[in-house]
């Protein structure tokens, strides 16, 4: 803890805070909130209630109204602190509101109404969580299904899209061949076309090959990337050949000297490939919603989109499950962003 | 058996000739070495005979079979790099037995022969380290392991010493000879350093621009260089060279363009009258002689305490080197007169830098 305020009162000098502290310390707040603001703003939204989120103008915490059970009465009835006029002072529940009056009782006296000029009254509230945005994700929505098929598409998705990246990574990386900087050539220059030009073709195949509504039809299509077989042919690039030439003597197959020396000493360039695909594919959002039409094949984030409807939006679903969208994401970065960084491995050689 | 034959090698690089017609004949158990200047083609000479390079031409044969067409892994050798090249991510041990683990070797049989090989090394304590936490000379023990414990016909041995510093270099080179004593096997060793060569070789080849210049043993190509290339790249300090011509009625007479003249042995070498001829002289056969028919001016002199070597130009500018046991009294400046014996010379023709020695 003491080293956390160390390092995060740091000064240039050690000593006092120099303009240039100053300057950093405010770049970096600002930073901090642009970037951290919105998913604080989204997690603090996801807890609230309905009526709280329609609230304007909108407040930072969730709060939840204190409600009363009254005899006679089958719902909870919210309570307010009367702040002006006859009853000033008392607490009361309120029953229903016409115009500017509203119809309220004592909770312990049910018998009597009392009307109470609305702005003569303040809603009793306090902090709350509103878990049952959560729960009810589960109660009234499949979303394990959802969840299920999203983890199922990145997973085997990623899985299938590094094994076929890295070996064709190898080949373009450590064999010559005729022809080699043409394949490389015809790779890269795939990235030149936008996805949303090959996107008919596409959708054309995959109906044809049957597998419309088909988790799989999400996963092959996007199988190889042109992004990734050349970021792992740079990094193979930098392997020295003689490690190959020196498996080759100890009777290694090329496979097997793909599979125990090329792979882990790619591990940091696989890692950070992996991440970016895990990111790809989890937030793919267009390609999903082509092929998969039948709410039993959703993604999270086909669901997410079913929540917008044309004419109503249920806010408190759509933030709770966006949150639960996020934080797989969120877990899969915090666990290999080291990989990120360590970046390139130590070569055996000088 | 695991003699080693090339039979007019030949490697091109499309229209660029690499290796042009090597013929050697390695004989079994020797330590033969592959010495020359960078670029000579020796490592890729060793890289054909290992079958990680493709021949263009001619053909290798490893114990009397031709192994052209057979992959690298299959020829029953063992590589010892000039990088090392270590798995990197794997421990010293997992290093040592992949080559093992490849033939199926059981898991017993490769403990036994890791733990013997790595006694025999002394990299016993180092087995649960990988690479990046060893020196340089311990990782060069453990490439050299890892071709010991795989038992193979023979050792190739691509420049392992390069990357070490010399005193180490001292200590690595006297245990690949020991190796060499023990195991029997026969070795390749590509160095480009003539002293190396010296130590360790039974036989040294020397290559340049891709021809064997000389092939034989170190005192061999010592005391009868075939040409004027050999004889400048065997030994330390470098061979001095006199050009000159002979005079007209005397063979045993060199006229060196200053006009001094040198005698020579009229017998032992093919000179004739009025050749243009390179008279070679090693620095330790050079001394200091108030008679001696060549006199330079001195460049530098470097005392080592328990030797000397004085450096010069002649009076027509070329270079000589001598050098003088024990301490010299010779200053900077001085001119020096030098006697040349004519039982210690070689001579050369200087248009095709031949020995000019009679058979």
């Amino acid at each position: 803890m003491g080293k956390i305020v160390e390092f995060m009162t740091r000064t240039r000098g050690g000593g006092k805070m120099d303009w240039t502290d100053w300057l950093t310390y405010c770049y970096l707040v600002l930073g901090i909130l642009l970037m951290f603001g919105p998913v604080i703003w989204l997690v603090l939204s996801s807890f609230k209630t309905e009526a709280d989120l329609q609230r304007f103008p909108p407040r930072f915490l969730p709060y939840a109204q204190e409600t009363v059970m009254v005899d006679g009465y089958e719902d909870p009835l919210p309570l307010f602190q009367i702040t002006a006029g006859e009853y000033e002072g008392r607490t009361l529940a309120q029953l229903r509101r016409v115009g500017l009056v509203a119809q309220m009782i004592d909770p312990a006296d049910p018998e009597t109404r009392l009307r109470v000029d609305i702005s003569n009254r303040e809603p009793l509230e306090h902090l709350s969580l509103a878990v049952e945005n959560y729960t009810g994700l589960f109660e009234r929505f499949n979303f394990l299904r959802f969840l299920w098929n999203s983890t199922f598409i990145t997973v085997m998705a990623t899985v299938i899209m590094l094994l076929v990246n890295s070996m064709a990574a190898f080949a373009l990386s450590k064999y010559k061949f005729r022809g080699r900087m043409t394949v490389l050539a015809i790779v890269i220059g795939t990235l030149m076309i936008p996805q949303t030009v090959v996107l008919v073709p596409l959708f054309l195949i995959t109906q044809q090959l049957g597998m419309l509504n088909s988790l799989w039809g999400v996963i092959i299509p996007g199988a190889a990337t042109p992004t990734g077989v050349f970021l792992l042919r740079q990094y193979m690039i930098t392997i020295p050949d003689e490690i190959l030439d020196a498996a080759r003597m100890d009777k290694a197959s090329e496979w097997k000297i793909f599979w125990r020396i090329i792979l882990p000493l790619s591990a940091p360039a696989i890692a950070v490939l992996a991440i970016l695909a895990i990111m790809w594919r989890w937030n793919d959002f267009l390609w999903p919603l082509i092929v998969l039409s039948q709410t039993e094949n959703f993604t999270l984030q086909l669901a997410l989109n079913s929540f917008q409807g044309e004419l109503n939006t249920e806010w408190s679903s759509l933030l709770a499950m966006t949150v639960l969208t996020l934080l797989p994401i969120a877990l899969v970065f915090m666990f290999l962003q080291k990989y990120i960084a360590t970046g390139i491995a130590s070569t055996g050689g000088k | 058996m695991a003699s080693i034959e090339l039979r007019d090698v030949r490697k091109s690089y499309g229209a660029v000739d690499v290796i042009k017609g090597v013929d050697l004949d390695i004989k079994h158990g020797e330590f033969c070495v592959f010495v020359g200047p960078s670029g000579c083609g020796k490592s890729t000479l060793l890289r054909m005979i290992s079958g990680l390079e493709d021949i263009t031409g001619g053909e290798i044969a490893i114990g009397g079979d031709v192994v052209n067409t057979v992959p690298a892994a299959d020829r029953g050798l063992a590589m010892v790099f000039q990088s090392y090249a270590l798995y990197p991510h794997m421990t010293v041990r997992q290093n040592l037995s992949f080559g093992l683990e490849n033939i199926n070797t059981p898991k017993a049989e490769i403990a036994e022969k890791i733990t013997s090989v790595a006694k025999m090394l002394q990299i016993d304590m180092l087995l649960d380290r990988r690479p990046k936490d060893l020196s340089g000379g311990q990782r060069q023990r453990v490439a050299i392991g890892r071709a010991v414990v795989r038992e193979p016909k023979v050792f190739l041995f691509d420049e392992p010493l390069s990357n070490l510093d010399a005193e180490l270099r001292v200590d690595m080179r006297g245990e690949i000879a020991s190796l060499h004593r023990r195991l029997g096997n026969t070795m390749i060793y590509v160095t480009h350093d003539q002293v190396e060569a010296m130590t360790m070789a039974d036989k040294i080849a020397v290559l340049k621009l891709g021809e064997v210049e000389q092939f034989g043993a170190p005192l061999e190509l010592y005391n009868t260089p075939r040409n004027l290339f050999v004889a400048g790249f065997i030994g330390s300090p470098k061979m001095n060279f006199l050009a000159g011509r002979i005079e007209d009625g005397d063979r045993g007479e060199l006229v060196l363009p200053s006009g001094e003249r040198v005698l020579i042995p009229e017998d032992g070498y093919d000179q004739r009258p009025g050749q243009e001829v390179t008279l070679g002289i090693r620095p330790t056969e050079m001394q200091p002689a108030a008679d001696g028919p060549v006199s330079i001016e001195v460049k530098s002199v470097e005392q080592l305490g328990g030797e000397s070597y004085i450096y010069g130009t002649t009076r027509d500018g070329t270079p000589l080197t001598v050098h003088s046991p024990g301490q010299t009294r010779v200053r900077i400046g001085e001119t020096i007169a030098l006697g040349v014996p004519p039982g210690q010379i070689h001579l050369f023709d200087t248009q095709s830098g031949l020995s000019l020695l009679g058979s």
